[in-house]
């Protein structure tokens, strides 16, 4: 019985609603309880913020597509090395860390869970083996379900209970988390080299359009009870002018909303913000999001913020990535996954020089400081698409300090800083408000009970940063905000100390989250069976593989942790 | 008699995932069903010449020793050593590899696979261009121009044809099956025919050909077509609609020829590595007008005069035809989990082959970090090799430097490595006698499965890694006290 006590900090635990109290924290084998005895291992908060460790509702961190990142730029690792230690193995950053080094970098952050948005289901083997080698944190992954040939037959054919029953089986197999959508129709479409270009383009030979996909899983998601929304990577992405996809997508499930719940999750919301006819006349449609997100409870988005850096684009969204590729003329994966999905990859520079590369940065910032709800709005930069994730600690410090925002302002294009709503936008976010968005908010979004927040019962994830704010007003010093946030004074992981002062003094791995579940009625169960059996026999016509070695065993993963949820059917 | 099902094939990159293994009373593997040849011999005579106990040379003789004994003085080679090559890799499962670049750190060595004789110079072209490629069931569904450039899967990958391309059945595309047996229906009576014309009549028949030159006409067909691309007419020639016989060291002429061609551009010559510019122009229209094509490719191309400057111009052919029509491009790759090997060191160290991780954190530099340049400049004081045989494959100059130094092999086969090894490890057989993880050639994974059990003693790839390292870590503690 381990017992540890985190003593007389500033706690933020939004989902509690404590906001900023002096008050301790307790800790027995790994969880957070009420009271421990005298001989528990203290450590002093005092004068610093204590908030639960940091959540990543996406970010792409271990799989094929990332893998193939890494092999693919070498010159990406040369200059970011880690060197071994008694206590961590070696690696490389930059933009696409090797896995021991990426669990490090975010556990100095801070940072207890991470989830992977993107797993093409035929290689989720590989999802988990690097998750596997991803230490300090806590892991989920989501299958890629907007292209697959059984599940768009079946929204073709109205067959929406035998789906509900064919995803909650490609969960299982595949030890996911979420329905992952990619430009739904899109993917299928890029097999050929083809792409859909609206909610009502008709996908080649399916017979279906992307509006029936979305509305058609977002109905399987509630008959399944997930925990999650449906997380969504709009069609159109990049694409001048495509703020009017992002909103028809948003419109298009607003009809299947249950009370206040979400039902949509749209992932990197900037990419999808885009206003204007051309690059050329390129402007921020971050206001009619903000307003319809304002409006509406049906809906929560991720940022995808823009870093000014180096880095490494990589999707599903195949075609999108040939078009990125074309825009820059850089060397270029394609990655398409029979049956399934795609996938590309292209490294990509964003200049504050340039007017669209300082446009869609401030496009991220305007969405986040614009949508009053802070539970609907979470900080992501889609790592490493918008940037990599260590450059966190820098949008924090956007967030809470409109002088931070200025100076970064002064330095980017002329022209976008003329068209950047943020010189009008006097919004810091408080330190509470900062803890929903970058890790309350996106813990409850992802429907995972016991992280996101320090209540009796919590796993004892705890991030403490060097900030004191009753002697400096983070908005003003900003600067040493940022360096608190980015060396965390303690990182506490399942009731252990694994970082202390920005360094890994124990190595530890976390758990891989995947979603269990099960039928409510016996009628459901025929329809499993029945499910089942079809698939085994489309399954050869289908795939390459046979459906005997498709599943992935539970023993597989280094720690599972499945969630047991019960269908509504 | 028992029968296993789905069994996967630890042979080669085709890795093929369902094989029958037939069992009987004894649990001894009588069959191998579906299995090509070289995956039937592996099924059935895998035991047949195996190494019986761990090895040890004492006194210039290798003689029996303990898994202890053995597992103890190839830890005291690799610790004793200042900059020790871990070689090979491709032959085993995942979970070995994993704890293969722990014990490189571990001791401060370099980790090297078989693509540094074999598909690096592929890795290198992925690395200046990219790759757009796909999943093998994309070509399966969707390809109707099928392309093996160096490669002859006839000999090297059998099942290929049948299971992803031209003999497969796909959900847009059909198997041309009936195309090729037709073809040799025809090739047949013609050889009838000239015999009973130089019985009867004495004399030779002439056949008129069906086409002046250029292309053959089953080229222009709306179903599956194959070329072959290759020095020499090989079995896999005889199968494909088309061959073109490219003269050797001219590939990448040729791959640039048709780049040219294919953007528009002309060429000012009459012919490109002994093929004639208006075959290329016709060969150019038909890859333009495909609705998927696919180029499958070969050791021809990375190891011959250009090598990896060959792989980036195939792929950036490949690119430029994206411009067109869906185009996709693939290596051929040997070993059955060499993919798996440079999978798992890129995502523990960034780079997939030829590591140097003797500083403390992993270095990439192919030429100078890479086993055989290494070996060649005698720069390594000792190896170890697990799943290949350098010995039987690097050029002499290196394979004479594996033997002047300290050699462990962990192999359960005799080979001219292991004869000249310093300790021998024999293992259970990865995909037969132990489970796994591995990777097909399109990077899909699948598992590995234990069919029988091994014989008594012997223990998993991963194990005996295991077990080296833990003891490696306990000798370096123990010189530090």
């Amino acid at each position: 019985m381990t017992e540890l006590i985190v003593k007389n900090g500033f706690v933020y635990d939004p989902l509690n609603r404590i906001d900023g109290e002096r008050m301790d924290i307790c800790i027995r084998d790994g969880k957070i309880v009420k009271s421990v005895k005298d001989k528990a291992k203290v450590v002093d908060a005092s004068g610093m913020v204590v908030m639960p460790g940091g959540v990543d509702i996406h970010s792409h961190i271990a799989g094929g597509e990332v893998d193939t990142g890494r092999l693919l730029r070498p010159e990406d690792h040369v200059k970011d090395v880690e060197v071994k230690t008694a206590v961590t193995r070696s690696g490389v950053g930059f933009s696409i860390p090797s896995t021991f080094t990426t669990g490090y970098r975010y556990s100095k952050m801070g940072y207890t869970t991470v989830m992977n948005p993107s797993m093409a289901p035929l290689q989720a083997r590989h999802t988990h083996e690097e998750l596997s080698d991803t230490p300090m944190i806590d892991k989920g992954t989501y299958p890629l379900l907007g292209d697959w040939w059984i599940s768009l037959e079946h929204i073709r054919d109205g067959l929406l209970e035998e789906n509900a029953a064919h995803i909650a089986w490609m969960l299982k197999a595949t030890r996911g988390y979420a329905i992952k959508i990619v430009n739904p129709g899109g993917l299928e479409a890029w097999g050929f080299g083809r792409n859909v270009h609206s909610l009502d383009d008709q996908v080649p030979n399916f017979g279906i359009t992307p509006r029936e996909i979305i509305r058609g899983l977002c109905k399987v998601n509630t008959m399944l009870n997930l925990p999650h929304t449906i997380h969504l990577h709009t069609n159109n992405l990049g694409q001048p002018g495509n703020y009017v996809t992002a909103l028809e997508s948003m419109k298009c499930v607003e009809d299947l909303a249950r009370k206040d719940k979400p039902v949509l999750h749209i992932t990197h919301i900037q990419f999808c913000a885009f206003k204007g006819e051309d690059w050329g006349r390129l402007k921020s449609g971050a206001e009619e999001i903000a307003n319809y997100v304002n409006n509406h409870s049906h809906v929560t988005l991720d940022m995808g913020q823009v870093v000014f850096s180096d880095t490494t684009t990589m999707t599903a969204d195949g075609p999108f990535q040939f078009g990125l590729y074309h825009l820059t003329g850089n060397k270029w994966v394609n990655h398409d996954v029979e049956t399934e999905t795609s996938g590309g990859i292209v490294p990509f520079t964003y200049k504050r020089s340039s007017a669209v590369h300082a446009t869609q940065w401030s496009i991220a910032l305007e969405i986040m400081l614009l949508v009053k709800d802070p539970w609907k709005v979470f900080m992501t930069t889609d790592h490493p698409n918008a940037g990599p994730f260590f450059y966190y600690p820098k949008i924090f410090a956007w967030y809470i300090s409109k002088k931070a925002r200025e100076d970064m302002l002064k330095k980017i294009n002329k022209r976008a800083r003329k068209r950047s709503l943020l010189p009008t936008i006097d919004r810091e976010l408080s330190l509470y408000e900062l803890a929903i968005v970058t890790r309350a908010g996106q813990a409850k979004a992802l429907g995972l009970k016991d992280k996101g927040h320090l209540g009796v019962g919590a796993d004892a994830d705890i991030a403490v940063y060097n900030i004191n704010p009753e002697r400096a007003d983070p908005a003003k010093k900003f600067v040493s905000a940022r360096k608190a946030f980015d060396r965390a004074a303690y990182t506490i992981k399942d009731g252990e100390v694994v970082v202390k002062d920005g360094k890994i003094v124990k190595q530890v791995f976390g758990k891989t989250y995947w979603v269990d579940v099960e039928c409510a009625r016996n009628h459901c169960r025929t329809t499993r069976a029945r499910a089942d059996a079809k698939i085994k026999k489309k399954f050869k016509d289908y795939w390459t593989v046979e459906y005997e070695n498709y599943p992935i065993r539970e023993g597989f993963l280094h720690s599972s942790a499945p969630v047991a949820v019960k269908a509504e059917i | 008699m028992k029968v296993i099902t789905g069994v996967t094939c630890p042979v080669c990159g085709t890795f093929c995932d369902d094989l029958e293994i037939v069992l009987d009373d004894k649990n001894k593997i009588i069959e191998a069903r579906n299995a090509c040849a070289m995956g039937a011999a592996k099924f059935l005579n895998y035991s047949t010449h195996r190494t019986k106990t761990p090895l040890i040379r004492k006194n210039g003789e290798l003689v029996e020793a303990t898994m202890d004994e053995a597992i103890e003085k190839a830890a005291q080679i690799l610790v004793d050593a200042h900059y020790p090559i871990l070689y090979g890799w491709s032959n085993t499962c995942c979970e070995a590899q994993r704890v293969g670049v722990e014990l490189v750190e571990e001791v401060g060595g370099v980790m090297d696979n078989t693509a540094t004789v074999c598909h690096g110079p592929s890795i290198l072209g992925v690395q200046a261009a990219g790759i757009p490629s796909a999943t093998l069931g994309q070509m399966r569904h969707r390809a109707d121009l099928i392309i093996y450039w160096a490669s002859n899967p006839w000999d090297a990958h059998p099942r290929h044809p049948e299971r992803y391309s031209m003999f497969s059945d796909g959900r847009f595309e059909k198997s041309s099956w009936m195309k090729y047996l037709s073809k040799l229906r025809g090739e047949m009576s013609k050889k009838k025919i000239q015999r009973a014309s130089n019985l009867v009549l004495k004399k030779d028949f002439c056949f008129a050909p069906c086409h002046e030159e250029g292309l053959p006409c089953s080229m222009y067909t709306k179903n599956r077509r194959t070329i072959v691309v290759d020095v020499r007419k090989t079995r896999s020639a005889d199968a494909a609609d088309c061959f073109l016989q490219v003269e050797p060291g001219k590939d990448y002429e040729l791959l640039q020829a048709l780049r040219v061609l294919v953007n528009d551009g002309e060429l000012d010559v009459d012919e490109v590595a002994g093929i004639p510019v208006e075959t290329l122009e016709d060969l150019a229209d038909v890859l333009i007008g495909c609705k998927l094509g696919i180029l499958f490719f070969g050791l021809g191309l990375t190891m011959t005069k250009g090598k990896h400057r060959n792989i980036d111009a195939a792929i950036n052919l490949t690119r430029d035809l994206n411009n067109r029509t869906k185009f996709l491009i693939m290596p051929m790759r040997g070993h059955y989990n060499v993919t798996g090997v440079n999978i798992v060191t890129t995502w523990q160290t960034g780079y997939p082959f030829a590591v140097d991780l003797s500083n403390g954190y992993p270095r990439y530099n192919p030429g100078e970090t890479s086993a055989v340049d290494i070996l060649c400049r005698d720069e390594s004081d000792a190896m170890m090799v697990i799943a290949s045989d350098p010995v039987a494959h690097f050029p002499r100059a290196a394979s004479k430097n594996i033997a002047k130094h300290p050699l462990i092999a962990i192999d359960p086969e005799v080979t001219p490595t292991t004869m000249l090894a310093d300790v021998i490890l024999p293992p259970a057989f990865a995909g037969i006698e132990a489970e796994g993880t591995a990777y097909r050639m399109d990077h899909v994974p699948l598992p590995l499965k234990k069919v029988v059990e091994p014989p008594e003693g012997f223990i998993s790839d991963q194990e005996i890694l295991r077990r080296i390292l833990q003891k490696v870590r306990e000798l370096k503690k123990r010189d530090m006290d």
